[in-house]
């Protein structure tokens, strides 16, 4: 085991390099760029292929493509990226092809804005992707090896998050696994089904109402039972590399008076915050939403407990409506009979700073003055 | 080679009757093998492969979304490279919409990164599928559902677009002249390299003609000058590989058909202009149209 300073692109990139995928697919944006960068000059050192080609739509579809030839592919994107290649991510979902995908979350014009934005990848939350949102350059590497084997497991494909910027151009200190301890982790990719000339089979021919229903309720099912996966998937993640990994965390819960939770970089910073809170004796806890579908709601009712307050802090909005997360959150405590207050705080879109002051101050708002549990609190 | 007996495409399928698309596949099929993929945007045969759990195919088969066929095939092709499967062919089946209109960009994409593929528009000239719509392959004068007056524009010109790119192979072809049609793909096999085959086919439905009718009015085409058969390789300069004995006029072709009823003398005039500077262009005189066919359709191919 060694030890290297990267960004999280290039913590990204090595985990593509154990991953060993035959072929990425990639199309460069901000702040994505450095991902591709990389792997085009690394990829021939597992004698795996770099394609660049013309756009994230051909990148999705060429993914498509090798992945139903049986294939391991791996694309990355962003923001107008990933919104280009919407209607491939369904179809991937209803192929049941596997795939890992980094998107690095950044905000969506008009106006052109590059920075750190959640609204990218949570507009994709219906397209059946599972979807998993790191914090640091380690987490990203670590997901993306994980990403491999939940969506070889599930037939699913797994959509990686790292926040522009903030996670993909920021150096940390990352572990630097070695190869056979990732190829006893991760299996080779065998599926059972693929285009082969030795046994024809035609993939995604139209289907009739019933049959069409049958597949997507095997989708759902699967999301179900996926949680056990992921539990395997963790499990032997901490077996193997000594690290563990959940579907969420909890820190500083169980005596708190008031929870944040967030996905994504900005847990680092309420971190701070929390722990600056607590040293003025405020009773606050942190929940890290890590995997965002399929949706922990079970794990969240149970390190939720009614008399607490919850602050969400969103980096996406669905207009008219809630911050993406606290739509979430609350439809997780409908019918609950001991349910907390959920407060919907809209922190951050478009790379807007956030201060551990100003999580302080959101926190002593709402005590302050209760009545902001019923509105959309714009920081 | 000749015409071989095995079928790759399957009796009992929903194709229309009279259909030029299925017959197409078929005899493509015939001369690509069992080791060959087809991948297949949004199209007619999207439905006439079969609903979920028949096939009407006897070789794999990818549905994938509408625009993205060559890119989508582009990948099963690296993913072959990958696996180290070196004698498979991979064929993209798509519409004139999925080539003409809203696959162009992944068309000329995976045409400029010489894909190893080979990509076959079978046209029909308009959206078909969804009911008769134009493309930009709808040809002027022709009523479609969004063209009641008959399309004001000319059609598109696919072959010169994507020889631009100058890929391995570009040829123009029919299933009624079959010499042509069997030697064209046959060479499109043998080549490496990014591959386009247009495929002029008839829709009795869209085009306004009886079932029995759809290998008669194929060949008017030809032998018109309308569609003219021809090829060209990475060195860009066009052959025409069928010369008719003599230009009919195009009004015997667009006349057999409903959907030009309504065309004007003149666009009838600018359009037999149009058919005999191009064929002239072509190299086509009635002279030489004379001496290949006393020698042989064989070989007017050369």
């Amino acid at each position: 085991m060694s030890k290297d300073m990267m960004t999280g692109s290039d913590a990204v990139a090595l985990g593509v390099k154990l991953a060993k995928p035959d072929l990425i697919f990639a199309y460069p944006i901000t702040p994505q760029t450095h991902i591709v960068e990389t792997l085009s000059e690394i990829a021939p050192s597992w004698g795996g292929r770099f394609i660049n080609v013309e756009s994230e739509f051909s990148a999705i579809a060429s993914c498509l493509g090798a992945v139903s030839a049986g294939s391991r592919a791996f694309t990355a994107t962003s923001s107008h990226g990933l919104l280009l290649m919407h209607e491939v991510l369904h179809w991937f979902v209803g192929a049941r092809m596997p795939l890992v995908m980094v998107n690095a979350n950044r905000a969506i014009g008009s106006p052109w804005n590059i920075w750190a934005d959640q609204s990218d990848s949570l507009a994709q939350r219906d397209t059946g992707w599972l979807q998993i949102y790191c914090e640091t350059c380690q987490e990203a590497l670590d997901t993306v090896i994980q990403g491999y084997y939940i969506s070889e497991k599930l037939l699913l494909p797994v959509m990686v998050m790292i926040d522009g910027f903030i996670i993909s151009h920021t150096m940390e200190e990352v572990e630097v696994h070695e190869p056979q301890k990732v190829d006893a982790f991760l299996p080779p990719y065998a599926p059972q089904f693929k285009l082969d000339v030795d046994d024809p089979r035609s993939f995604g021919n139209a289907a009739l109402p019933d049959d069409y229903y049958r597949m997507r309720k095997a989708i759902q099912r699967t999301f179900t039972s996926g949680f056990e996966v992921f539990r395997d998937c963790h499990n032997l993640f901490e077996d193997v590399f000594g690290t563990r990994y959940d579907l969420m965390e909890a820190y500083l819960c169980d005596d708190a008076e008031t929870i944040f939770l967030v996905a994504g970089a900005l847990t680092g910073t309420t971190r701070v915050a929390v722990d600056m809170m607590r040293e003025k004796g405020m009773k606050v806890g942190l929940i890290k939403l890590r995997v965002f579908r399929p949706f922990p709601k079970h794990a969240l009712q149970k390190v939720i407990a009614g008399h607490q307050d919850v602050i969400v802090l969103n980096r996406a909005v669905s207009y008219g409506a809630q911050g993406t997360l606290t739509q979430e959150l609350r439809s997780a405590f409908y019918n609950v009979d001991d349910n907390p207050d959920i407060y919907d705080v809209i922190i951050s879109l478009g790379g807007k700073e956030v201060f551990p002051e100003i999580l302080m101050g959101v926190c002593e708002g709402i005590k302050a003055d209760p009545a902001f549990k019923d509105e959309m609190i714009w920081v | 080679m000749g015409i071989v007996l095995d079928e790759y495409v399957s009796g009992g399928n929903v194709g229309c009757p009279g259909c030029g698309a299925v017959l197409g596949m078929r005899h493509v099929l015939k001369i690509m093998g069992k080791r060959t993929i087809v991948v297949m945007p949004a199209c007619c045969w999207g439905i006439i492969a079969g609903p979920f759990p028949s096939t009407s195919l006897r070789v794999p088969l990818l549905h994938v979304p509408f625009e993205t066929g060559a890119a989508c095939a582009g990948g099963v092709r690296q993913a072959l490279i990958s696996q180290g499967k070196e004698d498979i062919t991979v064929i993209v089946w798509a519409g004139d919409g999925g080539t003409f209109d809203i696959g162009l960009q992944a068309l000329s994409c995976a045409a400029e990164r010489d894909e190893d593929i080979i990509f076959v528009c079978y046209d029909n000239e308009a959206y078909m599928n969804t009911g008769i719509q134009r493309s930009s392959a709808t040809p002027e004068a022709a009523w479609t559902t969004t063209t009641p007056e008959g399309e004001g524009r000319f059609k598109k010109d696919i072959f010169e677009i994507v020889r631009a790119h100058r890929p391995s192979y570009v040829a123009s072809a029919v299933v009624t002249h079959a010499t042509d049609f069997q030697m064209k793909f046959e060479k499109a096999k043998d080549k490496k390299g990014f591959r386009f085959i247009h495929l002029l086919s008839a829709c009795p439905a869209g085009w306004r003609i009886s079932s029995d009718d759809s290998i008669e009015v194929v060949r008017l085409a030809v032998e018109s000058g309308s569609f003219p058969l021809m090829e060209t390789d990475e060195e860009g300069e066009v052959r025409l590989t069928y010369y008719p004995e003599k230009l009919i006029p195009v009004t015997e072709y667009l006349g057999l058909q409903g959907r030009f009823k309504q065309i004007s003398g003149t666009q009838l005039s600018g359009i037999q202009e149009f058919v005999e500077k191009r064929m002239r262009k072509l190299g086509y005189t009635e002279e030489e149209g004379m001496r290949r066919n006393r020698v042989g359709d064989e070989r007017a191919f050369k």
